[in-house]
C-alpha cells in the first residue's frame, strides 16, 4: 500500500516540527527516514500513523484520504523504540492482543488465535519463549516479539520508530539483515527512522534525508552517497574533508595548501572543497594538481580499510581530515603517528559560499 | 603497568566484601533503634497488659457479645469505604495526573487535607454537615437517607479520613506509566475502554490494591473522625476503637489491650497478606 503526504505541517507550541512535507513512500518499498535529532523523523512517523495529528495537509494511503482517520482504524504496524512490550502479559498474549481485541464478527476463534500466536513466534524464532514476561527477556528478543505482535495484525504498512537504537552493536546488525529478510519475504510497505545513516544506506530502497522540519533529498542509497545535493546531505552522509580558500585562476588556495581546478572551471570568489575519503589519496609528496601537506593524528586498523586520521600542517580545517587507504597499502606503506604526508584528489565537490549545489571535479584523465 | 596496579589496590584498601556504600552500620543500627522504641516495645507493651488474664478471661473479653458486633460494624464499614475509595480515589489521581486545569496545584494540595486535619475535627465537620438540619442532611433526610448517627455515617467518616492513602499511591504510578504502551495498544485497534481494561488497570493494579489497604487498616482504627458521627448505639453503630475507649474509662486496661491486640493482629495480616501478593505480581513485571 503506497503512502502520500501532501503539504504536512506540524508545530509543538512555537517550535515548528515538520515544514511543508510532501513525500510519496511507493509500495512494497523499505523506507529510511533519515537525520539528526529534531528533525521531524519521528514526528512524521507518528503523524503517518495517526497517533499526531496533521495540522494542514493530508495522508493518503493507496490514494485513499485517511487524514481523519483514527490511529485504531488506519491499520498499521507500529514498532516503537523502546517495545513497549505489555509487561504484565506473557510474550504469547503480547502477540495476540491485537487479535483479540478485534470486534466480534472479525475476531478468530480462540484456538485460531493460538495457531496464528504460534505461527509468529516461529517466524521471529523465539517460539520457546511463549510463556515468558518481557522483563525476562534481552532487547534483541523483546524488539522481535515487538515486530511479531505488530505483524499480527497483517497490516499493509508498517512503521518502526528508531527500531535497532536501543540495543548493542552486534545484535543491531543481525536484526537489521533479519528485518530486511523478513521484508523481502512479506512484502509490507514500510518506513524506518533512524539518526544512524549506516544503518539508513544499508537497509532501504529509499532514503529521505530530513533535516529542521524538512526533506533535504529523496533518492536512493547509492545516489545520494554519490551525488548529495546539498551541503546538509553531504556533511550527514559519511566523513567529508574540506578545504576552504580563496579561488584564483583555477587554485584554490589557503595557507600552505593549494588545489589546481581541471580545465574548464571559471569561477572566482571565496569556495569549499568537499572530499570524501576514499576520492582522496595519500602520497609521501605532493602531486603536481595539489599541495595538502597533513600530519597522521590516529591510526584506526579496524575494519576493510585502515582509516587514517589526518591534520593540516600550515593551513585550518574545522574537522580533521579522514582518508582510507587499504590494508596492503597500509603494510607498504607502513605510516607512523606523526608523520607527514600530502593528500591527492581524485574526484572533488565544489561549493561556492552562497551555493547549495555543488560541482563535481574530475582530476583522473580517462 | 603491573606496579602500579598494586600499589594503587594496598593504597585503597579494598577489603573484598566491604560496601561500597559508606555509613551501613550506622543508618541500619538507628532504623533498628527506632523501630524498637518507636514499634515495637509499645507493641511489647500492648501483649504484656493481656499477659495478666488467663486465656479464658481473654477469650472471654474479645467475643463478648456487644465487642463482637463492634467487630462486624467496622470490618463492614471500613470494607465499603475502602472500596469506595478505591474508586473514587482512583479517579481522583487519574484526574489529576492526566489533565491539566486551572486550579490543578490547589486540588492536589487538598488531597492531603484529611491527613492534616485533626479528626476530631473532622468529625464534628461531618456530624454537623449530615445532622438532620444540616447542609447535605436535610437533603438526604427529604430523600429519606439519614447518615448522622447510623453506621451510614461510619462509612463517610472512615471514607474521609483515608482518601489520601489511594491517591497517594497510585498517583506517582500513574504519573510513570509510559504512553507508548497505550499508544501501541490503540494502534492494534483496541477501543479507549479496552485499553484501560487490559494496559492501565493492570498496571495500575498493586499500587491500587496497596492504597485499598492502607485506606482499609486505617478505617480499622479511626477513632476521632468516627465517634462524632456514629451515634454510638451498641449493637448498631459502635466501632472497635470506642469498645477500647469504653474499657479504658473503666480502667480495664487488660481488657482494652486485649480488643486492641484484635485490631493489631487483623490488621498486621492484612498488611502482610497484601505485600507478598505484591511483591509475587511485581517480580513477574521485573523479571526477577
Amino acid at each position: 500500500m503506497s503512502i502520500s503526504l501532501e503539504g504536512v505541517n506540524k508545530h509543538f507550541g512555537q517550535f515548528q516540527a515538520l515544514k511543508d512535507i510532501s513525500l510519496d513512500i511507493p509500495d512494497g518499498q523499505l523506507t529510511g527516514l533519515l537525520g539528526p535529532s529534531g528533525s521531524g523523523k519521528t514526528t512524521l512517523l507518528r503523524i503517518i500513523a495517526g497517533l499526531e495529528s496533521a495540522e494542514h495537509g493530508r495522508i493518503l494511503f493507496h490514494g485513499k484520504d485517511v487524514t481523519r482517520l483514527h490511529v485504531r482504524e488506519r491499520r498499521v504496524g507500529f514498532v516503537f523504540q523502546h517495545y513497549a512490550l505489555f509487561r504484565h502479559m506473557t510474550v504469547a498474549q503480547n502477540i495476540a492482543f491485537g487479535l483479540e481485541v478485534l470486534p466480534r464478527a472479525q475476531r478468530p476463534p480462540a484456538a485460531e488465535i493460538r495457531r496464528q500466536v504460534a505461527d509468529l513466534l516461529e517466524m521471529v524464532q523465539l517460539g520457546h519463549l511463549s510463556s515468558r514476561y518481557p522483563a525476562q527477556l534481552s532487547g534483541g528478543q523483546k524488539q522481535r516479539i515487538a515486530l511479531a505482535r505488530a505483524l499480527a495484525m497483517k497490516p499493509e504498512i508498517l512503521l518502526l520508530d528508531e527500531p535497532f537504537g536501543a540495543l548493542d552493536a552486534k545484535v543491531r546488525k543481525d536484526l537489521r539483515r533479519w528485518l530486511r529478510a523478513l521484508h523481502d519475504e512479506l512484502h509490507f510497505t514500510s518506513v524506518f527512522v533512524t539518526h544512524d545513516q549506516e544503518e539508513a544506506l544499508e537497509l532501504s530502497d529509499r532514503v529521505v534525508v530530513m533535516s529542521a522540519g524538512k526533506i533535504e533529498q529523496v533518492g536512493g542509497p547509492q545516489a545520494l552517497y554519490a551525488e548529495p545535493e546539498s551541503r546538509f546531505v553531504f556533511d550527514f552522509l559519511g566523513h567529508v574533508n574540506v578545504l576552504g580558500g580563496s579561488l584564483e585562476q583555477q587554485r584554490l588556495s589557503q595557507g600552505d595548501a593549494w588545489v589546481q581546478m581541471p580545465e574548464g572551471v571559471d569561477c572566482a570568489g571565496e569556495m569549499q572543497l568537499y572530499l570524501r575519503p576514499h576520492e582522496v589519496r595519500l602520497q609521501n609528496c605532493p602531486a603536481l594538481h595539489a599541495h595538502l601537506p597533513l600530519r597522521i593524528e590516529s591510526i584506526s586498523l579496524i575494519g576493510a580499510e585502515v582509516r587514517l586520521e589526518l591534520t593540516p600542517c600550515g593551513w585550518d580545517a574545522q574537522e580533521p581530515w579522514e582518508v582510507g587507504i587499504s590494508h596492503v597499502e597500509f603494510n607498504r606503506w607502513q605510516p607512523q603517528r606523526g608523520d607527514r604526508c600530502y593528500a591527492v584528489p581524485d574526484v572533488g565537490h565544489l561549493f561556492g559560499i552562497e551555493q547549495t549545489r555543488p560541482r563535481t571535479l574530475n582530476w583522473v584523465e580517462d | 603497568m603491573s606496579r602500579n596496579l598494586v600499589g594503587f589496590a594496598s593504597a585503597s584498601q579494598n577489603k573484598p566484601g566491604k560496601r561500597v556504600l559508606p555509613g551501613f552500620a550506622l543508618s541500619l543500627g538507628i532504623s533498628l533503634l527506632f523501630i524498637g522504641l518507636i514499634l515495637l516495645l509499645p507493641l511489647t507493651g500492648l501483649i504484656m497488659q493481656t499477659s495478666g488474664m488467663s486465656l479464658a478471661e481473654y477469650w472471654a473479653v474479645i467475643t463478648d457479645e456487644r465487642v463482637v458486633s463492634s467487630y462486624k460494624v467496622t470490618l463492614w464499614a471500613a470494607a465499603i469505604a475502602s472500596l469506595f475509595n478505591g474508586v473514587v480515589g482512583l479517579l481522583l489521581a487519574w484526574v489529576l495526573v492526566r489533565y491539566e486545569f486551572w486550579g490543578k496545584p490547589l486540588v492536589d494540595a487538598l488531597m492531603d487535607l484529611p491527613f492534616a486535619l485533626p479528626t476530631a475535627v473532622a468529625g464534628i465537620t461531618l456530624a454537623a454537615l449530615f445532622s438532620e438540619g444540616g447542609w447535605y442532611g436535610q437533603f438526604l433526610t427529604a430523600l429519606g437517607i439519614k447518615v448522622a448517627f447510623t453506621p451510614l455515617g461510619i462509612v463517610v467518616a472512615m471514607s474521609f479520613t483515608s482518601l489520601p492513602f489511594v491517591v497517594r499511591t497510585v498517583q506517582p504510578v500513574l504519573e510513570d506509566l509510559a504512553p507508548e504502551d497505550e499508544e501501541a495498544a490503540v494502534s492494534m485497534g483496541a477501543g479507549d475502554w479496552t485499553v484501560f481494561r487490559r494496559i492501565l488497570f493492570p498496571a495500575l493494579w498493586p499500587a491500587l490494591m496497596s492504597g485499598v489497604a492502607l485506606s482499609f487498616t486505617r478505617s480499622l482504627g479511626e477513632f476521632g473522625a468516627v465517634i462524632f458521627i456514629a451515634g454510638n448505639m451498641p449493637y448498631v453503630s459502635e466501632i472497635t476503637s470506642l469498645m477500647i475507649f469504653v474499657r479504658l474509662q473503666e480502667y480495664d486496661y487488660a481488657a482494652a489491650s486485649a480488643i486492641a491486640s484484635v485490631v493489631l493482629m487483623a490488621s498486621l495480616v492484612l498488611l502482610l497478606a497484601i505485600n507478598l501478593w505484591q511483591a509475587r505480581y511485581l517480580r513477574r513485571l521485573h523479571g526477577r
